[in-house]
């Protein structure tokens, strides 16, 4: 009991980070667009947002830092990719690149090469979850779900992303409204960044993304688009990776490197990709950049 | 608003003053970065750009530091032109490198005549495999190959971990790296007393021959058209999915040599720090060689200086190296946006 | 042509809806828009007639604010209007139905009519559907808020768009092309709804270039050629005879078979062929032809019924799930989608041999000047006008149509699959492609034409089949062919 228990535990506290990307990109995805700078989004969120906190000591302004500081990197992404109509694979890259590039040189600035890493506080905790754990279960999801399918934005971002010269014709804004989808994007791929340092390890560490946003990214397309379905695969995938998280520390499994086992869950995306993910309809304008004739 | 408007063909002279453009509104956006390290933009540029170039040294380590990116760079380029998005490099030189690794391991006393062109074909086939599963997924079942290609690198350097804290962890020092692998496995050098290692010559002759392919050839026609329009290249009855499945083969095979390189001629055993991100260098080499084979190595050239400018600046001017990083990066972003201009010009209204 | 001008619609700011003047419009080198006035009075159906590239579309994006003029002003209700964009349109009251909709397709009905005037951050559906019922009512036209726009047929989604428009309380109402994907029983449909929505005082703007349309509907005409006004009247002042000539600007001949060929040997014989659409749903079933050598076969229907999946199976494009097809040697193609199917990027050369590239080696290398050579006599031959090393997207639609003959012909096929070949094209191009069908016909192949305009399969075929939600549904010798009948069998009113 008590092993399932921790299970279950584990699954939400791995999934929300990936949980908050996830919401995230669905937006961005639905808005027929693919962020590739998702993975440095999570990763300048977390060295960002641990940063505020460090400094200001409030663990709130560090996750307001670091949503602010996704959004700016998502206006960014949105003058290349929206604006400009560039290969959003390459520019993704490079997002990617530069954010964990200015994020490292930023950490040598700031704290150079302490002899032990700097340490905030965490968020607090209630029944063994962080609150924004809560945050993400009772509000994000719900909300995200709600705004999509429900509001004059969510339809918006699905007409963008659908046939976004229906949409121009219909008089909305398309550049806006991807510039919005992607702001949405960042924001969130940051804040699950910000996650991992404030409320689960309270320190910043070069490997502390390591692919979530890919799986996030991955998630959305296991979810087909709906904000609920990923959410789930992101438990999935959560749930694998505490399981083996468990089996690291059980006797008998010290043979097989750990190493192995994390990569359990990322083998375990791919095959769920290959299962579920088979000849899906993509959104109609994915990948493709708005211009009028 | 800014709008873009398409214009009839690129201006001339454009294949030069692109690059050109790109370094220099990539070094006036980041000059700002360099003041806040506390350093003249002025001299650190001429760190990265002229001191690399003023010594034999110094040189030579540019044409070092350009290998593993000149490979990547071309599988990437090779990827693309067909409009597989194989970013997956990463994973696919960590597979070439566990090759090598292995084969070095197992050779003491066969000749190098033998042990190179094994270590080689075995690391390209080892990047190849790696690359199989994304690509047969995309064609077989149209799984976008992104994101199994990015989700394979994790993977990749989970596995390399896996043997370095495993079966290969250095018995003598205990660290997480391979036993060092024989001599005869060890990439000849170039130059006397260099670290420049034969890995160099086999990557330019690569991108000669890549170069001979991708524009001389039916099979170069055949790539581009597939990446520039799978439609029109299946209606003339080319096999899409065939040319697809060569490119993404062949693509992994060039980054799976990027590791045999490494290996074998730079750091002669695996080690966790084999490529610090050498695979997603390569998308930015592929974009600034605009996916030709040649420009990926003039591209690759200039990589390589910053990145050794990067390391004196560093030294000198006691800036954090990452600024390299940071300047290859923003290279990138303001590359693709310059690339546009080649069919577009901005109006304002 | 300012002497017409004032004698329509009252002249300019003058109680007009609508007023535009010197419109002029560059791409590139071309000029789609030379200085166009045009001026629509309320409570007219006011026709833009020209033939294709007249820049008949191109003047009302302008006015809907799709395209920006280079010069030129708006008027609306005779004060000088700012329009940038479709939403700015939309505020003046005008509304437009693009030739190929514009509408979500996973969307509803009434999610699509919501879209861009949504009228709260929460979407409300019955109010949506309220404004669907109340706008269908007034243009006396029926459909469904809750139907999926993806699963409704053409006819269908135009109804929607008009719902859509008359929602957002549009004074005037654009349509492009509107009879184009519509059979002869539902155009009547239309022009009641249109004379319905005139009455109420809207003003319509209804892009032809179809001369018999014309006069039917409209009260006034504006003739666009080449980007210039070639006149404008009172719809009643003119007969069809003078249209066309301002249309055109010299008679035409008109292409047409001469006697009806009997065909010999089958070089093209499907049976019992199935096949699906891209959403895996039965899309071809169960037809069954023969295509003789020397004649030409026509396939008549209304889009989305099959056809577009029928001439990818014949054509390698997509797997048949059932049934065989027999060809005499490879099928030449002409593909409906000329943009996707050729590589437009590449030059016109490689295009012209990119299905033989191995036909043009020496050892591993190509051999570029046997590729040149052959681009040369092609481009000669088949009066290609562009060099060899042009990319192909720079090239117009009848220019590019001719690199896609001159690819097939140059090989003489025996059995030939022809998809939609002149849509888009103007007089001239559509002149030249329908010759070489003929001559092809004459020289003994065996011709499948699958088009949409009725006019150009009774000119072209020797024998006509119509095809209805994925079977043929009739079959007529060019003889005996009974339009209204082909039409309630294209409707899908008789089986």
């Amino acid at each position: 009991m008590n092993f399932v228990l921790d299970i279950v535990q584990a699954t939400f506290r791995v999934s929300t980070p990936i949980v908050y990307a996830t919401v995230g990109d669905t937006y961005v995805q639905r808005g027929g667009m693919l962020n590739l700078g998702i993975e440095g989004m999570m990763f300048a969120g977390a060295f960002f947002g641990f940063m505020t906190a460090f400094h200001s000591g409030s663990l709130w302004l560090g996750l307001a830092g670091a949503v602010g500081v996704g959004v700016a990197a998502a206006v960014l992404l949105g003058f290349l990719v929206v604006t400009l109509g560039t290969s959003q694979h390459v520019a993704g890259i490079g997002m990617t690149l530069l954010l964990i590039a200015v994020s490292e040189f930023t950490n040598r600035l700031v704290f150079g090469r302490p002899e032990t890493l700097p340490k905030v506080e965490t968020f607090g905790k209630l029944l063994d979850q962080s609150v924004l754990t809560y945050l993400a279960f009772l509000a994000l999801v719900p909300a995200g779900w709600w705004v999509l399918g429900r509001s004059r934005f969510g339809l918006r971002v699905r007409a963008v992303g659908e046939n976004p010269e229906a949409a121009d014709v219909a008089g909305i804004n398309v550049f806006w409204t991807r510039y919005a989808a992607l702001m949405v994007g960042g924001g969130l791929a940051a804040a699950g960044g910000a996650f991992l340092t404030l409320a689960v390890l309270g320190s910043f560490t070069l490997d502390i993304i390591a692919g979530r946003g890919w799986v996030a990214l991955a998630m959305v397309i296991f979810g087909r688009w709906h904000v609920g379905r990923a959410v789930v695969g992101a438990l999935i995938f959560s749930a694998i990776y505490a399981l083996q998280l468990r089996l690291q520390i059980l006797p008998g499994w010290d043979a097989v490197p750990y190493e192995l086992l994390i990569a359990l869950p990322y083998v375990a995306v791919i095959v769920a990709l290959a299962l579920a993910g088979r000849n899906v309809a993509y959104p109609g304008a994915y990948l493709r950049p708005y211009r009028r004739a | 608003m800014i709008r873009l408007q398409q214009r009839a063909a690129a201006p001339r002279g454009f294949l030069v003053a692109m690059p050109v453009a790109a370094v220099v509104v990539t070094f006036v956006l980041t000059a700002g970065i360099v003041v806040a390290a506390g350093a003249n933009p002025v001299d650190a540029y001429r760190q990265f750009l002229i001191t690399p170039l003023q010594s034999q040294f110094s040189l030579l380590e540019v044409l070092v530091s350009m290998t593993p990116v000149l490979f990547t760079g071309l599988a990437v380029a090779f990827a693309f032109r067909a409009g597989y998005w194989n970013i997956g490099a990463e994973g696919q030189l960590l597979s070439g490198a566990i090759a090598a690794a292995w084969i070095g391991q197992h050779v003491e006393g066969v000749p190098r005549g033998l042990v190179i062109p094994a270590a080689v074909a075995l690391g390209a086939v080892a990047g190849a495999l790696w690359a199989l599963t994304p690509a047969l997924l995309r064609i077989r079942f149209g799984i976008d190959e992104v994101v199994t290609t990015l989700l394979l690198n994790p993977v990749a350097l989970l596995l390399v971990s896996a043997l370095l804290n495993g079966p290969w962890r250095d018995p003598v020092t205990k660290f997480p790296e391979s036993p060092r692998i024989a001599a005869s496995a060890e990439l000849p050098q170039l130059v006397d007393r260099s670290r420049l290692h034969l890995g160099f010559a086999l990557g330019l002759a690569l991108a000669l021959l890549l170069w001979f392919v991708t524009t001389r050839t039916a099979t170069g026609v055949r790539l581009r058209a597939v990446g520039l329009s799978p439609r029109g290249a299946r209606f003339a009855r080319i096999p899409v999915e065939r040319t697809l499945l060569l490119a993404a083969l062949v693509s992994g095979a060039i980054a799976g040599l990027a590791g045999v390189s490494e290996v074998m001629g730079i750091q002669y055993r695996l080690t966790e720090g084999i490529s610090p991100g050498y695979g997603y260098t390569g998308v930015v080499v592929a974009t600034l060689g605009g996916l030709s084979m040649i420009g990926a190595a003039v591209a690759a050239f200039f990589l390589g200086l910053v990145n050794v400018g990067a390391g004196t600046a560093s030294r000198v001017l006691d800036v954090p190296s990452q600024l390299g990083e940071i300047i290859t990066a923003s290279l990138l972003l303001v590359a693709v946006a310059l690339i546009l201009f080649r069919r577009y010009r901005l109006v304002w209204r | 042509m300012p002497a017409a001008d004032t004698a329509v619609g009252g002249g300019p700011g003058n109680g007009a809806a609508v007023a535009l003047r010197g419109i002029v419009k560059r791409f590139g080198d071309t000029v789609a828009n030379d200085g166009v006035d045009f001026t629509l009075a309320p409570g007219t159906i006011h026709a833009l007639l020209g033939e294709n590239g007249a820049g008949k579309t191109t003047l009302m994006r302008v006015l809907y604010g799709l395209t920006a003029a280079d010069e030129g002003e708006i008027r609306v209700d005779g004060a000088r209007a700012d329009i940038r964009a479709p939403r700015d349109a939309i505020r003046h009251g005008i509304g437009m139905v693009t030739q190929h909709f514009s509408l979500v397709e996973p969307m509803t009905v009434a999610e699509n009519v919501m879209l861009g005037a949504e009228g709260g951050f929460r979407l409300d559906a019955a109010a949506a559907r309220a404004r669907v019922q109340d706008a269908s009512e007034r243009a006396g036209i029926t459909v469904h808020p809750d139907a999926r726009v993806g699963a409704l047929s053409v006819g269908e989604r135009q109804r929607v768009e008009i719902v859509k428009a008359l929602s957002r309380d549009a004074r005037v109402l654009i349509l492009d092309e509107p009879t184009a994907v519509l059979v002869p029983q539902q155009i009547e449909l239309l022009f009641e709804a249109l004379r319905r929505l005139r009455e109420q005082g809207l003003a319509v703007v209804f892009i032809s270039h179809k001369l018999r349309e014309v006069t039917a509907i409209s009260d006034e005409v504006t003739v666009l050629r080449r980007g210039q006004v070639a006149g404008v009247a009172r719809t009643s002042d003119v007969d069809e005879r003078e249209l066309a000539r301002m249309m055109i600007g010299r008679p035409t001949m008109g292409v047409q078979r001469d006697a009806v060929h009997a065909g010999g040997e089958p070089v093209l014989r499907v049976d019992g062929l199935e096949a699906e659409d891209s959403r895996g749903l039965p899309a071809v079933r169960g037809v069954s032809f023969e295509v003789r050598a020397g004649e030409i076969l026509g396939v008549a229907g209304v889009s989305g019924n099959g056809q577009t999946e029928l001439a990818e199976v014949l054509s390698g494009l997509r797997e048949a799930s059932g049934g065989s097809v027999q060809v005499d040697g490879e099928p030449g193609r002409i593909p409906e989608d000329r943009r996707a199917s050729v590589v437009g990027e590449l030059s016109v050369a490689y295009n012209l041999v990119l299905e033989q590239l191995d036909e043009f080696r020496r050892g591993p290398m190509l051999d570029e000047r046997a590729i040149r050579r052959r681009a040369d006599e092609l481009i000669e031959r088949f009066d290609i006008r562009a060099r060899p090393n042009d990319a192909v997207q720079g090239l117009s639609g009848g220019n590019m149509q001719k690199v896609l003959l001159a690819r097939v012909l140059a090989r003489e096929p025996r059995a030939l699959v022809v998809s939609q070949p002149t849509q888009g094209l103007d007089v001239g191009a559509t002149e030249y492609v329908r010759s070489q069908l003929l001559a092809q016909r004459e020289r003994g192949a065996g011709i499948l034409l699958i088009s949409e305009d009725l006019e150009e399969l009774l000119a072209l075929s020797d024998r006509l089949v119509v095809m209805y939600e994925g079977e043929l549904v009739g079959e007529f010798g060019a003889a005996e062919v009974d339009v209204a009948e082909v039409g309630a069998l294209m409707a899908g009113l008789r089986r």
